[in-house]
């Protein structure tokens, strides 16, 4: 059989990451959002419309991590000690933003701030650190034999820095657009305002750092700017382009669902870009992913279970957005 | 004092999985008696059912978060502080933690949102479904996770690679490995006990507050018949998974029976303080010949000793012989507990004999003790090794510095103790709180699944005819 096994989980793994991103995004971007909301009821309105959904949409990361380790188990040990004070810094967020979900009603109303600031902390903290260590990764790691051969804080440097802030404002800004979807009224008003905020803010650091990463290495300038790779190249920012015209069209429109779906499509773009940048590394500029593959047999017994097992979680993830479609309204009765 | 990144990796790891066990040992059984008692309602049409489901419901949402968010932590800490051990054993143990996460992670997760608030957007029956597609993704995430760590204990079907690597050879081998079978029936039993034991002290709790409630009444008797009918077979399995250790990993039996000569015709050893450097058990208290006949199941068995092994192979018996004697100690109190509760039952006094509750009050964590303590003692008996005979632990580890290590455990520590802390007394506050009628939500909590509340005023004329 010839089919090219690394080359298929890289897919399957870049897909599961940019699902998480997605999910987790809108669900991190309304903690980050969480200081803007007015009322205690509106941080309760908040956190309903994810309430049912949140637990499954952090599973996505999991299977990212988990199929790296899998498939991908030399990147997987490379990378990890690589971005280790991000990655600590990231699971420690999620800690205190996903407990949130039990505690806070748990909580005496009058404690219950403390667990709106966990909140807003821990999923600040988590979108950052993701975004630290996504640069991170771009940026290049130091690799001798088969391990990591950097020091503890080369992960730190003014383009990782840069693709914190990146990743924050993008996951408020699909936070904000999936209020816009689920709440009406003066909620939505609100978040509509704060959407376009982001918005702009969200094109100008796609901007930033699509220009920046050019100039991290030449062969991503190479990739970039000459023939014949720019005509396959020069797509990616023309619909970045047309995204945000959608994206702005849609804030003042009347359909609620499209801003958020414009966000999708403007992530996706980026991600497209990203990958365009990276390709073939898994773990740049040394480890491509042929080289960290697992041996054969190990890609092969889980792209056996991947195949059956994925279509039927997108079958009842998808079902359980279902039964918990339409607006979240006060009082409603789930939390 | 020079602590080693080893050290302090290790003492992360114990740390970090000791906190998670606590939870999936209480939600795999917890997801089950869910499951059961929204059976039972669905059947008999009984509200008290109905009842204890959305009491333990709160609970087991606060459990299962908790389960969650320190899991995650596990997916990354092999990566982060084990590096060279995740390169190795990736092929093997990446795709059957691959098939945890595809066939159990994602079934809870799907379907625990409309567990926990959409009973009245699907009604009962594909709720009911729900229930039950988290509970079985408890097991199965149970299968998994056990076959991997069978594995690292008794691997089989992988050959090593030019790069070092494990690689798969037979995957039926792997997955089905020799210790597996043993290990998985013996934790989920485990489970299944700690849940029934936290189970029964919320309903000793209440009783000896007041011995008419009848949800009290109904959780206290189920959990009492899961003692009496589970644990004998739980010491069962155990004893099978022994023998199985004794086959395949006899210095770890050698350690946690605090043998270091091996003989034949051996005591068993009640107490004993095994000293490793002087290699001889001090202060020994001992039965004769019943350590052959536990472990060979006859007289004249020989019973291994440590020095049977090269010294730089033995596992740690000062910590074994201890942790295997609480593990097995809680074991027997519970047999004790549930036999008692089956003499009572029978004499027709099993809800008005305070001294039984209160003694039930006093096992509420004895799961918990007990499947700690059974943990640590298959984990540090595996040592020196990460997977057993083959990939020593000291040479398992990330190329981090040992401050990167204690900075991060340092915050681990301390948010764990915080988060899991405030957790657990959330719980706990939610089980003080009686599951009788009239226990309203908590004031400012939007109610579950308002509106399904099929009997509201409905309360049982009789009592004393809920024992199951």
């Amino acid at each position: 059989m010839d089919i090219d096994l690394a080359l298929v989980w890289a897919l399957i793994i870049a897909a599961a990451v940019f699902i998480y991103v997605v999910l987790d995004g809108f669900d991190l971007g309304i903690g980050i959002l969480f200081p803007t909301a007015r009322s205690a009821t509106e941080r309760d309105l908040m956190m309903n419309s994810i309430a049912p959904v949140w637990d499954g949409n952090e599973t996505w990361l999991v299977l990212g991590g988990g199929g790296l380790y899998a498939m991908f188990p030399l990147a997987y040990s490379v990378l990890m000690p690589a971005l280790y004070a991000p990655i600590i810094a990231m699971l420690l967020g999620l800690v205190f933003r996903g407990v949130v979900f039990e505690f806070r009603f748990k909580a005496h109303p009058e404690r219950r701030w403390i667990w709106d600031i966990a909140f807003f902390l821990g999923s600040l903290t988590a979108a950052f650190a993701q975004g630290v260590a996504l640069g991170a990764i771009v940026q290049g790691i130091a690799v001798e034999g088969r391990s990591y051969a950097g020091g503890w804080l080369d992960w730190l440097s003014p383009f990782s820095i840069m693709t914190g802030v990146a990743l924050v404002i993008g996951y408020a800004l699909l936070g904000a657009c999936w209020l816009i979807w689920k709440c009406e009224g003066p909620t939505q008003a609100h978040f509509r305002e704060k959407a376009r905020l982001f918005a702009v803010l969200m094109i100008g650091v796609i901007g930033i750092v699509s220009l920046w990463t050019p100039f991290l290495h030449p062969q991503f300038a190479a990739r970039w700017f000459t023939m014949p790779q720019i005509l396959y190249t020069a797509p990616v920012p023309l619909m970045v382009a047309a995204l945000a015209v959608v994206l702005f069209r849609s804030l003042s429109g009347t359909r609620d669902g499209l801003p958020f779906l414009a966000g999708l499509g403007l992530f996706l773009v980026s991600y497209i870009g990203l990958g365009i940048s990276l390709f073939p590394h898994i773990v740049p500029p040394h480890i491509t992913i042929w080289q960290a593959a697992a041996p054969h047999s190990s890609l092969l017994f889980l792209l056996v279970g991947a195949l059956v097992l994925v279509p039927m979680i997108l079958a009842y993830s998808g079902y359980a957005y279902w039964v918990f479609r339409g607006k979240v309204r006060i009082g409603e009765g789930y939390h | 004092m020079d602590i080693s990144a080893v050290d302090l990796a290790r003492i992360q790891f114990a740390f970090t999985i000791s906190f998670h066990i606590i939870f999936p040992s209480f939600t795999i059984g917890l997801a089950s008696f869910l499951m059961v008692l929204e059976g039972l309602w669905l059947t008999t049409k009984r509200e008290v059912y109905l009842r204890l489901f959305h009491y333990w419901l709160k609970i087991f949402a606060v459990a299962f978060g908790m389960g969650v968010v320190s899991g995650i932590v596990m997916a990354y800490q092999f990566g982060t502080n084990w590096a060279v051990f995740a390169d190795k054993t990736g092929p093997i143990l990446g795709p059957l933690m691959g098939y945890e996460v595809l066939s159990a992670f994602f079934l809870e997760a799907g379907f625990l949102g409309i567990m926990l608030f959409g009973l009245n957007r699907v009604g009962p029956r594909l709720h009911f479904t729900a229930t039950a597609m988290v509970a079985l993704g408890t097991a199965i995430s149970g299968f998994w996770i056990l076959s991997a760590n069978s594995w690292m204990q008794t691997p089989a079907g992988y050959t090593i690679n030019e790069a070092g690597q494990f690689a798969p050879e037979n995957w039926l081998e792997i997955v089905f490995n020799p210790s597996f079978p043993f290990r998985f029936v013996h934790m989920m039993l485990a489970a299944y006990l700690t849940t029934a034991f936290v189970v029964g002290a919320v309903g000793a709790y209440h009783l000896l507050k007041d011995r008419t409630n009848d949800a009290a009444r109904v959780m206290f008797s189920m959990a009492m018949w899961m003692a009496a009918i589970v644990t004998p077979v739980q010491i069962f399995a155990g004893d099978m998974h022994g023998l199985n250790t004794l086959e395949h990993q006899p210095a770890k039996i050698a350690a946690l029976e605090g043998h270091f000569e091996g003989e034949t015709r051996a005591p068993l050893l009640l107490f004993g303080i095994p000293d490793m450097e002087k290699a001889e058990t001090y202060y020994k208290v001992e039965i004769p010949l019943l350590g052959s006949i536990i472990l060979t199941h006859s007289l004249d068995g020989r019973v291994p000793g440590l020095k049977d092994f090269p010294r730089e192979d033995w596992p740690d018996a000062a910590i074994l012989f201890f942790s295997f004697r609480v593990m097995v100690g809680l074991g027997f109190l519970m047999l004790g507990m549930g036999l008692w509760s089956l003499w009572l039952r029978y004499r027709g006094t099993l809800y008005e004999t305070p001294l039984l509750h209160r003694a039930a009050l006093v096992m509420g964590p004895s799961g918990f003790i007990a499947v700690l303590a059974g943990w640590i003692t298959t984990e540090v008996g595996r040592q020196p090794y990460t997977v057993y005979g083959l990939l020593r632990t000291s040479d398992s580890i990330s190329p981090v510095d040992a401050p990167a290590v204690a900075t991060s455990l340092v915050i681990f520590i301390i948010v764990y103790f915080i988060v899991f802390g405030i957790g657990t007394g959330y719980m706990l506050a939610a089980m003080l709180r009686s599951p009788a009628t009239g226990s309203g939500p908590t004031p400012g909590e939007p109610a579950r699944a308002a509106g399904v509340t099929p009997a509201p005023a409905f309360t049982d004329p009789h009592p004393s005819n809920t024992t199951e």
